[in-house]
């Protein structure tokens, strides 16, 4: 009898292993199938351009070069590009992260008038298309001369709403005994913001730069409509100026774009649990 | 004694002072840290909203020479077989997007779940890059990907005998393999949202169900799908803005072609505004977006309130 039943437990843990196996396998064949657009990527950015267009096409290189790098940093302003980038996402993340805690520090903290009226206005233009603010933007930026100038990347999309609201969910549990003890010791308000709250709301400033980061680096509409100049192109921009001229030197895009989305790949293996946490706050209230 | 009533009152004295110093700079304070803030946001958020309404009854070629027409330019863009064939793209793309990407990834967040899935951790990476990959990135990779001659899905699909597709050439497929690109970049992201909903449902639920003796299919059906209803309801919604702001893709692969078959909204408010400096136009454009989603949204809100996740 009571080996009947180890019998039994050992069929049904030996079947159990058997789906396992088989739902691993399946959901790995879908992996692979994700993945293969980027590995190709990669490895053609390798191929000399005569591979990219052979047929029947071949998956790895037949032979390694890096003849397509050389053209993108002798022949093309890329590492002006890349640097912009840089140049914008930082400075991006770094404004929107002081005026959203601020602002998420304001919403939590304190009782002043119209506070709710002011929170109702923020939240409620998560509600309105990007695509509607887009030519009165345009306008306000060429009135202020601000075309193909780092500001007119950075400054406008820095005010982003949803920071504000996550900023101001972590600000709320900042212990208010705390900024009082500052308080009755001397501190000032600022101080308070710079002291106290930014220190405890780490966690929220991660998971609002990750994203802020990743916005401002992946961005390519803000920066169509607002340079020009080849100089002042984002990486992003400068890539897809290529698409085109160098449509049958295609291994000068491949190149581009595997260097553009370094970054990003490094940002997601270091920050990625901030990065799944921003990108599915809304999900679940 | 005397010297610690003295201190005492010492101390009183000076915070009744600076008391009323305090309390006013804690009744500027909030304003302050708001200000930076709501400087860029009116400029560049609220401001844009008003004034794409007001630009939006005007008619003329830039913001100089423009003539009010009233709503002449939203009753033209329902006789415009242009605008006409870019709203039924985008519509098209975004019930592939609910239909096929949304169940697909619920799925993957039901096996995520399952203990018959092992390797988690490394197929959630995988499975996620393409979210955080920019659309530049990605429409540089798919050209490579669909290319009919030289392009590696068909020359995999060689191998079986497949007659080469023009993926993104063909008037009939072009939006099928953008609904494809759209499966390849968002089904992780997707799935994550399904997990934050199915975390949420109280574990005492399929309990109670399976004491009850209900089958799995059964609890699937009576416990899970009414207690996903708020995340439902996200997802859709994320995936009806998502197709609305289709845009990079199809302007960079197939510049809405061929024949218009792959013109989006806002690739056509993109030509109309700032390509044609038919600024007016654009701005109903815009606006008939805005409508349209708020329709779609509450439509939505509708159709999924009710239930809530586990208290």
């Amino acid at each position: 009898m009571a080996m009947m039943k180890s019998v039994r437990t050992e069929l049904t843990r030996a079947a159990s292993r058997w789906k396992t196996i088989v739902v691993t396998f399946i959901v790995g064949v879908v992996a692979v199938l994700m993945l293969a657009p980027y590995a190709f990527m990669a490895v053609s950015a390798f191929k000399p351009q005569g591979e990219i267009f052979a047929s029947p096409l071949r998956f790895f290189p037949r032979h390694y070069t890096t003849s397509s790098f050389d053209l993108l940093f002798k022949l093309l302003p890329y590492a002006r590009w890349y640097l912009n980038s840089f140049i914008v996402a930082v400075l991006g993340t770094a404004l929107t992260l002081v005026i959203s805690s601020m602002a998420g520090f304001a919403f939590a903290k304190y009782e002043f008038r119209f506070k709710s009226l002011l929170f109702v206005l923020v939240l409620g233009t998560v509600l309105v298309p990007f695509q509607v603010l887009l030519v009165p933007q345009f306008r306000i930026i060429r009135a202020l001369g601000g075309f193909n100038t780092y500001w007119a990347l950075i400054v406008p999309l820095a005010a982003n709403a949803f920071a504000v609201f996550l900023m101001r969910q972590y600000t709320i549990s900042v212990p208010d005994e705390l900024l009082d003890a500052a308080r009755v010791e001397g501190a000032g308000e600022f101080s308070l913001w710079w002291r106290i709250v930014l220190p405890v709301v780490r966690p929220g400033l991660a998971v609002v730069g990750t994203i802020t980061f990743l916005a401002y680096w992946n961005d390519f509409f803000w920066p169509l409509i607002m340079t020009t100049e080849p100089k002042m192109f984002v990486v992003n921009l400068g890539i897809a100026s290529l698409i085109g001229p160098y449509d049958n030197q295609y291994g000068v895009l491949l190149a581009g774009a595997l260097l553009a989305s370094l970054p990003v790949i490094i940002a997601f293996l270091f920050f990625q649990r901030h990065i799944i946490a921003g990108l599915t706050a809304g999900a679940v209230k | 004694m005397a010297t610690t009533m003295e201190a005492q009152s010492n101390q009183k004295h000076r915070l009744a002072n600076g008391g009323r110093n305090w309390r006013v700079r804690k009744a500027a304070a909030p304003y302050l840290f708001l200000l930076p803030f709501f400087v860029i946001f009116a400029t560049f958020g609220l401001y844009p909203i008003i004034y794409s309404l007001y630009l939006s009854f005007f008619k003329g070629f830039g913001f100089t020479h423009k003539k009010f027409v009233g709503v002449d330019n939203y009753t033209h863009m329902f006789g415009d077989p242009q605008y006409l064939r870019a709203v039924l793209n985008t519509t098209y793309y975004m019930l592939g997007s609910v239909f096929i990407l949304a169940p697909l990834a619920l799925v993957l967040a039901l096996l995520f779940r399952s203990h018959l899935l092992v390797l988690k951790t490394l197929f959630k990476v995988v499975f996620f890059l393409p979210v955080i990959t920019s659309f530049v990135v990605i429409s540089v990779i798919f050209l490579r990907v669909f290319d009919t001659n030289f392009g590696l899905l068909n020359s995999f699909l060689n191998n079986f005998g497949v007659h080469p597709i023009g993926w993104i050439t063909d008037q009939s497929v072009v939006m099928p393999s953008l609904i494809l690109m759209g499966i390849w970049t968002y089904l992780g992201l997707n799935s994550l949202y399904w997990l934050a909903g199915l975390s949420a449902i109280n574990q005492d639920y399929y309990d109670a169900a399976s004491t009850d003796g209900a089958s799995k299919w059964q609890s699937f059906r009576y416990v899970t799908v009414p207690l996903l209803r708020p995340v439902t309801l996200f997802v859709v919604i994320q995936a009806i803005v998502g197709s609305y702001n289709l845009f990079a893709q199809p302007l960079l692969m197939t510049n809405g072609g061929p024949s218009n078959s792959s013109l989006t909204i806002t690739l056509y408010l993109y030509r109309q505004g700032f390509e044609f400096f038919n600024v007016g136009y654009a701005s109903a454009i815009a606006y008939s977006m805005f409508v349209l989603l708020l329709v779609l949204s509450i439509l939505n809100i509708v159709l999924f309130r009710g239930y809530r996740t586990s208290e």
